[in-house]
């Protein structure tokens, strides 16, 4: 599944990042706990999270994860997207709940990336 | 390339915001050095979490970095409270951290567990009103 695919399926704003849209993404995670995330994750994820903050990005940028998908209509301020930007992690918002949204790129074949 | 490189940090504890500047500036300059991606990302999830844990549990503090050929060791120090009972820390899910800290994402009680995860050596030692040293150490 492409990042692009993700926006699609969850009916999704990018918010930076756009160029970066064909790359792959393997699994995906969704938490609003960093350490939760920064405990699971493996190689080429999406993470999930209702978070809105800086941390989420950090976190993105020790895990090399490819892109942070907001859910509940959460939007970024523009500090957040320059840390993005500059770490060339793709940014979008949805307004979907974590729920459905897990769900549906769970339905379409994303899997956990958990590893114990 | 037998010198060891060393590189400092100081982790203010006013800017949550600002917190794991420090790891990123680390993970990018092993990158740049050509170091295992597997070596850089666990000494960037280790760090992090060390990172943080001086932010929102001590009042910030002092990280010292050297890498070596075979390894990279960092050494995290805070002048904080101290940690009352390792054991019970190192469990994951045991955590005092405060609602507040919660809603910005940390206070999952997993960070300590990360950390020992994550690094190849880790050691905490601790004293009750005096503040924490974290060293960990993560092989080539
Ligand atoms: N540097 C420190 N100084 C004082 N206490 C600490 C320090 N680091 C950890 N602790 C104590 O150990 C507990 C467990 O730490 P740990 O990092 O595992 O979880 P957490 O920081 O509470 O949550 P998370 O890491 O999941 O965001 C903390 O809640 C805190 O009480
Ligand atoms: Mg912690």
């Amino acid at each position: 599944m492409t990042v692009n695919d993700i926006k699609k399926l969850l009916d999704a704003k990018i918010l930076c990042g756009e160029e970066y849209a064909e790359r792959e993404v393997h699994t995906a995670c969704g938490s609003d706990m960093m350490s939760d995330v920064l405990a699971f994750v493996k190689d080429q994820s999406v993470l999930l999270t209702g978070l809105c903050n800086p941390q989420a990005v950090r976190t993105a940028e020790m895990m090399d994860i490819v892109c942070i998908v907001f859910v509940r209509g959460k939007m970024p301020d523009e500090s957040i997207i320059e840390l993005a930007e500059e770490r060339e992690i793709v940014l979008m918002s949805t307004d979907m709940r974590m729920f459905p949204a897990c769900g549906i790129l769970y339905e379409n074949g994303l899997r956990g990336g958990v590893d114990n | 390339m037998s010198d060891t490189i060393k590189l400092h940090y100081t982790v203010s504890p006013d800017d949550f915001t600002r917190a794991g500047e420090a790891s990123g500036d680390v993970k990018s300059k092993l990158k740049k050095m050509g170091v295992s991606p597997e070596a850089v990302r666990k000494v960037a999830i280790a760090m992090y979490e060390g990172e943080i844990n001086m932010v929102i549990h001590a009042d910030g503090g002092d990280i010292d970095v050297e890498i070596s050929e075979d390894d990279i060791t960092m050494i995290l120090a805070d002048k904080g409270p101290g940690i009352a009972d390792i054991e019970k820390a190192m469990q994951a899910g045991w955590s005092t951290a405060p609602d507040n800290i919660r809603s910005l994402g940390f206070g999952a009680g997993m960070g300590l567990p990360n950390m020992k995860k994550y690094s190849d050596d880790m050691k905490i030692e601790t004293e009750l009103g005096v503040g924490t040293t974290v060293t960990m150490k993560v092989n080539m």
